[in-house]
């Protein structure tokens, strides 16, 4: 497996293996509810393949960027609505 | 902006395009492959983290690369000027493609049915939850019920279970009667066969319930228990995680933008593949659900008839119609039971973007009047969710997009405008 690689999610500093999808990082992290829908209930990803927007997050400043469609890089900046 | 010239762009990296690709470049055609996934591969051939790429998606990207194939992943289409440009969005911004012909082999999603609960974290697609577990996440030890219909919950069930999953039942709606008749017909095709029968061995300490299917999902901000009808009674589990789908719609979108017909929800082809925009062939799920074998097939008359030897394909004709004989009893064994119709109770959203709730769109006469009364399929997934729902809650065609195709930045956007302006000059 490849080195880990950290990222900061929320602020918070998280440390991941190489090759972990932003989405998996925030599950793994016990954050499976990534974003507040409209109505503010908890919603978390469904589809895993970039269909449903469930696990969108802002990702170094793209918004609603689908987090199981971007592999972790040391350094990146992730900010959810569920904070 | 970044362009890329070719003679056969091929939009998507699973089976069929990887067929058509790697076809295509060995009939001599200079070959790009634009995939939205950071691999190819597709979703059958997703591989896992720790396992590298899948053999078979290796060999067909081996056969395309060896002939000069270039491959564009993390890129995803956002707009077109026609059939011979697109456009594409991938990390580093905007990417104009043009080819003198497009291979669509945009796959399939699954198709989910909302109940009460249902959007709750922890309720995930079946397929949704083996790509994210494909991708590492956590699943040792956590119970799991996989729900709705189709093969891919006994593939997918044994997969869980093989990776340390506790799987508290596979939960069928189609009758058991259907499904064994599915499994009697399967001496025709061998190799499913023997996968059939490795799956049932993997499961056989699973419940396996027919004429079966979920009621509600409750927790406390993530599901805790599922309550399922199985044969008329109820039956509650507690669980970590529900997968749940009810089988696979074809993915159509960059085909209805181009205009193409579509057709019992899938994207129409004539017997090589051509769809009705002369230049736009298509392959795979997004042409009908039919299995890997049949996208494999199609794919591969696909790419000899991108790569102009319409002869080759007529030749690779047979094996396709082979495969799409399979398909058709596969769509028949499975069919959604009407019941699955009254799970939304009024409250129950159906459109998880903008949170609107099954008693409005129920009223609303058409896909058109219930985004103009509600936005429902308005927000960023533009309907793939709820499009799909519909499509067999109240039998709407789901065909309805609009460019970009997904969100993009305000630079992208102008950007991209721009490009089309002058495109459309051009050809004016």
């Amino acid at each position: 497996m490849a080195d880990a690689v950290r990222i900061l999610v929320d602020g918070v500093e998280l440390s991941v293996p190489g090759g972990t999808t932003v989405a998996v990082a925030l599950a793994n992290a016990g954050r499976l509810a990534m974003h507040r829908s409209v109505d503010g209930e908890p919603r978390g990803p469904v589809c895993g393949m970039g269909m449903c927007f469930e696990c969108r997050a802002s990702i170094d400043g793209r918004r609603d960027t689908r987090s199981c469609m971007v592999t972790c890089v040391d350094g990146m900046e992730v900010i959810t609505s569920h904070a | 902006m970044r362009e890329l010239a070719c003679d056969v762009l091929v939009i998507g990296a699973g089976p069929a395009g990887l067929a058509a690709a790697a076809t295509a470049a060995e009939g001599g055609s200079r070959v790009v492959v634009v995939d939205e996934n950071p691999e190819a591969g597709g979703q059958i051939w997703r591989s896992a983290m720790v396992h590298g790429p899948h053999p078979e998606t290796s060999a067909l990207a081996a056969r395309a690369l060896a002939r000069g194939a270039r491959f564009l992943t993390g890129a995803t289409v956002v707009d077109a000027a026609g059939a011979n440009t697109l456009f594409a969005v991938d990390g580093a911004g905007p990417i104009m493609l043009r080819a003198g012909r497009l291979v669509l082999a945009l796959g399939a999603t699954e198709r989910f049915l909302p109940f009460p609960g249902w959007t709750l974290p922890g309720v995930f697609g079946v397929g949704g939850l083996q790509a994210l577990a494909k991708n590492g996440l956590e699943i040792g030890n956590r119970t799991i019920a996989v729900a709705g219909s189709g093969p891919l919950l006994l593939a997918v069930a044994a997969w869980l279970e093989q990776h340390g999953a506790h799987v508290l039942g596979v939960f069928e709606q189609a009758p058991k009667a259907s499904v064994v008749r599915f499994g009697l017909g399967l001496w025709r095709h061998p190799r499913k066969l023997a996968q059939a029968v490795a799956l049932l061995r993997v499961l056989r300490q699973v419940p396996r319930h027919h004429d079966a299917w979920p009621l509600r999902a409750e927790g406390d901000g993530y599901v805790e228990r599922v309550t399922f009808s199985v044969s008329g009674s109820e039956r509650t589990l507690q669980v970590d995680y529900l997968a749940c789908a009810f089988g696979l719609a074809p993915t159509t979108g960059l085909g209805a933008l181009l205009g193409c017909d579509i057709a019992g929800g899938g994207i129409v082809v004539d017997a090589l593949q051509h769809t009705s925009i002369p230049e736009v062939l298509c392959a795979g799920e997004s042409t009908g659900i039919g299995g890997v074998d049949c996208a494999l097939a199609e794919g591969v008359v696909a790419g000899h008839v991108a790569s102009g030897h319409d002869d080759r394909a007529r030749a690779a004709c047979r094996r396709r119609d082979r495969e799409r004989g399979f398909a058709e009893t596969l769509g028949q064994a499975y069919a959604l039971r009407h019941e699955l119709r009254g799970l939304p109770s009024p409250e129950t959203i159906i459109c998880r973007c903008e949170d609107v709730p099954w008693s409005v769109v129920a009223e609303s006469d058409d896909v058109r009047d219930a985004k103009l009364k509600t936005r429902a399929g308005m927000g960023p997934c533009q309907g793939r969710v709820c499009g799909g729902a519909l499509e067999f809650l109240k039998r709407w065609p789901r065909d309805s997009v609009r460019p970009p195709l997904i969100p993009i930045t305000l630079g992208e956007l102008a950007e991209v405008g721009a490009a089309l302006n002058r495109t459309e000059d051009q050809t004016r």
